[in-house]
């Protein structure tokens, strides 16, 4: 039966090379920008939504897939990964997300981002259409990249390239528990908390300098003439000082949160928060300044011993009480949970409070938000990209399957290395 | 410690000699159907499970409307509740076990109890080609570290192969090295550790038995000197100790097969064994059971061929499955690592269920006592507000031996009490800290006053 669906998909993609319209039909369809039509039809024409609705006559030369008992959503957005930048997480040779020195704004996590990596299609079978592809590292780690999870080069793949000038925000940072923060201390010399502290100091500093320089670069560059020489740190700045590119600042601690916003709002740069472990104690400040979040996993463990046990589930229904926008994400393959895994990580919230129709849009529309394209994606909605899924339940839910899929209207492959090597040895 | 620990109250809910009946719930058994009905338990055992139970008089009586109830979730490879868990210095550390170095005061009991966990293998590392002892326990979260030990388990003992204990042996070290090289560096190098040790500890068993054989005869004997190293080897060869073995690869996998069947013993599961859909098979015909992950891949070059489909497949070809966490985070909801079994090879909801009960108890040799819902067995329980296997659902309530050790309501209700005595004690401890940082100046100050002193 799979083995079938697997073949009657590959036919699917090789037939669908050029653009085409196709009419989805007979489907319960999620929306989520509205709501649910059943026995709703979605046509997709030139890659896009073209007409979403009960009733739609089939066009001339459609083609008609009916999906009776499925059910149609948007393909989900992970608002943090390293897809394509990370392959194997122990092997250094196959890590890409991060480079050497503290203000790396010059680069782009398009530049490495491997097409044909193996995460691509395991992460897409579950429902992922697109994700936010992040460097890592320093103090600014560089430009972060939207993408659809399907294209032969980024080119077919990015959206939004830069999607975001990625900034990790100077905090206190102590050494490891196996590092000296265990040691005694010498007297005489300096804790391990004072030197942390002074380091900490010395990078804010070092962030505002550099913050500086590229204003006073940018103003440069306007009054000089053609023989104006190029610094490209400085260059890669100007798309954010100019707020067309958002800064997504990582910072955890209520306190650097703080900062971050304060920086935020000196620098006139748009902010979106990331990882923001604890936004709920700033929500105040959040949504007074309008600044959305990408969450960390939910699937985590507390952060302090005390912390309540379900805190890190709790939290983004606490969030959407207090009218803060955020998204869902994995922070995967590298580190933390496995794209694929998203849905699970906007479920585990619902149970402690946050409704299921907000888990579902953090992890869609308010994502296409967040990233500046709330009009192209995110929503079965006219007009934007044809990135669908079709399911038999709930996709946020784990025994749900993921039948098909579109990006970008065209039908996508759901086979993938795990699904080819189960065949294998199944029959083995 | 750092941190403010302050720890829930360390009471069971309930006494243990209670009578308690919960009912009107959906009782998943695993092993004998599900049913609508209720669960008598009395003395810290299930007594009666079924449609109907009549209440005995002046018994507790728990309404679970709409509720369902699961055996406590067990855990098969877990490293909580331990202060330590690696001694990579050596290749063979036999001698060391988790049984020294139990935790009582790790919070991740209580996490990982608030997730319908009850039982728990607890392992040493994967440094060494072999490892120490483990320790089978119970979340009894409040009990001393003897009270956690879960009484009448089988003994175990880890085993390690591919990158982990290669690591001490290459340069560069990693997660678990020590500093210089240590024998082995290659898998090669792994096989012929465990080789060497076995054939120490067959030596070493011979002593004995020649000895006892000259005691049976009365002739004067000299005992052989004990040691330590080799003693749970041959606990191994004699089938008295379980062998837990961590792999990835299924070349790996067969070589621990080939090693155990020359030396004439089990293996009883193999940890991870991320690759162990490949050579199913012959897994099945050792008789070793398997204890995997759901979904984890990819994070080294040893489980890069890893699949979510592992389990499934495993299962299909006769052998015994568990899902395990290695994480004290995937720990508080293997409920829902088993539902990816079903969505990864098409498990239905009792095999998938029994991943996470049934199958790691029989694993560890506990199945006559948990695992599953049947009278007889220890009341040993988890009560979920939706099905276990939906990511909806939360514990509400679970109980270890008829007690009551976590119950959401109650956890909720002490929160704000809690929050008070947390201030108190931070407040305490600040005033405590700035009266500390003023005494060397008082000191200064006392001795200049201090007639007769340095002037």
């Amino acid at each position: 039966m799979k083995t079938c669906l697997a073949i009657f998909l590959t036919l699917v993609s090789l037939r669908a090379a050029g653009p085409d319209t196709i009419l989805l039909r007979g489907a319960t369809v999620h929306p989520v920008s509205g709501p649910e039509i059943s026995d709703g039809s979605v046509l997709v024409r030139d890659g896009k939504i073209a007409e979403v609705g009960v009733r739609i006559a089939v066009p001339k030369g459609a083609r008609v897939i009916e999906l009776k008992g499925l059910h149609i959503y948007p393909g989900m957005i992970d608002s943090a990964t390293e897809i394509g930048l990370s392959e194997i997480g122990a092997v250094r040779e196959m890590n890409d997300i991060s480079d050497i020195g503290l203000f790396k704004p010059q680069l782009r996590a398009a530049t490495a981002v491997n097409p044909a990596s193996e995460h691509i299609p395991v992460t897409r079978a579950n429902g992922i259409t697109s994700v936010i592809t992040s460097p890592g590292g320093g103090i600014i780690a560089g430009q972060s990249v939207l993408m659809h999870l399907s294209g032969w080069t980024i080119e077919d793949m990015a959206i939004r390239a830069p999607a975001a000038m990625r900034l990790e925000f100077p905090h206190i940072r102590m050494p490891s528990r196996f590092g000296a923060s265990e040691a005694p201390e010498t007297p005489g010399r300096p804790s391990a908390y004072a030197e942390a502290k002074k380091r900490y100091e010395q990078q804010l500093r070092e962030l505002n300098d550099f913050m500086e320089s590229a204003r006073r670069y940018r103003q440069a560059k306007a009054a000089a003439g053609p023989d104006f020489e190029t610094d490209l740190k400085l260059e890669a700045m100007i798309p954010v000082l100019d707020g067309k590119v958002p800064m997504l600042i990582r910072a955890e601690k209520d306190k650097t949160i703080k900062e971050a916003i304060a920086f935020a709002d000196k620098q006139k740069v748009h902010m979106i928060l990331e990882r923001g472990v604890e936004a709920w104690k700033v929500t105040g400040e959040l949504k007074a300044h309008n600044i959305p979040v990408v969450l960390p996993p939910t699937l985590r463990l507390p952060e302090e011993e005390d912390d309540p046990y379900d805190k890190p589930f709790s939290i983004p229904g606490e969030l959407s009480k207090a009218g803060v926008k955020f998204a869902f994400a994995t922070f995967g393959p590298g580190s933390e949970d496995n794209p694929r895994n998203l849905p699970y990580e906007a479920a585990a919230a619902v149970g402690f409070g946050l409704p299921y129709e907000e888990a579902l849009k953090a992890v869609t529309l308010y994502a296409a938000q967040i990233w500046g394209v709330g009009d192209e994606l995110g929503s079965i909605e006219k007009g934007k990209w044809a990135d669908l899924i079709v399911t038999d339940g709930d996709p946020l839910e784990t025994r749900t399957q993921i039948k098909q899929m579109f990006i970008k209207g065209a039908p996508v492959d759901l086979d993938n290395k795990h699904h080819r090597l189960y065949e294998k040895y199944l029959a083995r | 410690m750092n941190r403010f620990a302050l720890f829930l109250l360390a009471l069971p809910l309930m006494a243990a000699s209670q009578t308690t009946v919960i009912r009107n719930a959906t009782v998943l058994t695993v092993t004998k159907g599900t049913f609508q009905g209720s669960i008598l338990i009395r003395d810290g055992k299930i007594v009666e499970a079924g449609e109907k139970v009549l209440v005995p008089d002046g018994a507790r009586v728990i309404d679970a409307a709409g509720q369902f109830v699961m055996p406590g979730i067990i855990d098969c490879h877990s490293h909580i509740a331990a202060d330590s868990i690696n001694e990579g210095a050596i290749a063979v550390s036999s001698m060391v076990g988790i049984e020294d170095v139990i935790n009582p005061d790790d919070i991740d009991i209580y996490r990982a109890l608030a997730g319908g966990v009850t039982t728990a293998n607890i392992l040493h590392g994967s440094a060494n080609p072999i490892g120490g002892k483990c320790q089978v326990m119970k979340m009894r979260w409040g009990k001393d570290a003897q009270g956690l030990i879960f009484e009448g388990a089988m003994p175990g003992i880890k085993f390690a192969l591919g990158e982990n204990p290669k690591r001490a042996g290459s340069p560069g070290g990693g997660f678990g090295a020590t500093p210089g090289l240590r024998y082995p560096a290659s898998r090669m190098g792994v096989e012929d550790v465990i080789r060497e040790a076995f054939t120490e500890a067959r030596a070493y068993q011979k002593e004995w038995r020649d000895y006892q054989a000259k005691l049976d005869r009365h002739e004067q004997a000299v005992p052989p000197r004990r040691d330590l190293k080799l003693e749970p080897l041959v606990e191994v060869l004699e089938g008295k100790r379980y062998v837990h073995a961590h792999c990835y690869r299924a070349d790996e996998i067969l070589m621990l097969l080939r090693v155990a069947d020359d030396f004439g013993f089990k293996i009883r599961t193999l940890q991870h064994v991320l690759e162990g859909y490949k050579v199913a098979k012959e897994i099945a015909a050792h008789g070793a059971g398997a204890s995997t992950f759901s979904d984890w891949w990819a994070y080294k070059a040893e489980a890069f061929d890893a699949i979510p489909y592992n389990a499934a497949i495993m299962v299909r070809k006769g052998v015994l499955v568990s899902l395990n966490s290695d994480s004290a985070e995937l720990m508080r909801h293997l409920n829902t690592e088993a539902a990816k079994a079903m969505k990864y090879g098409g498990l239905d909801e009792t095999e998938a269920l029994s991943l996470v009960t049934i199958n790691p108890a029989k694993q560890l040799g506990i199945e006559g006592r948990v695992g599953s819902i049947e009278p007889g067995k220890d009341a040993d329980l988890a009560i979920f507000d939706k099905h276990p296997l939906s990511n909806y659902a939360k514990v509400t309530k679970v109980f270890i031996d008829g007690e009551l050790y976590f119950d959401r309501e109650k956890d909720l209700e002490e929160r704000p009490g809690k929050e008070v005595r947390k201030k108190a004690l931070v407040d305490k401890l600040r005033a405590q800290e700035k009266k500390e940082r003023k005494k060397p100046e008082q000191t200064e100050d006392k001795k200049s006053e201090e007639p007769g002193g340095v002037q």
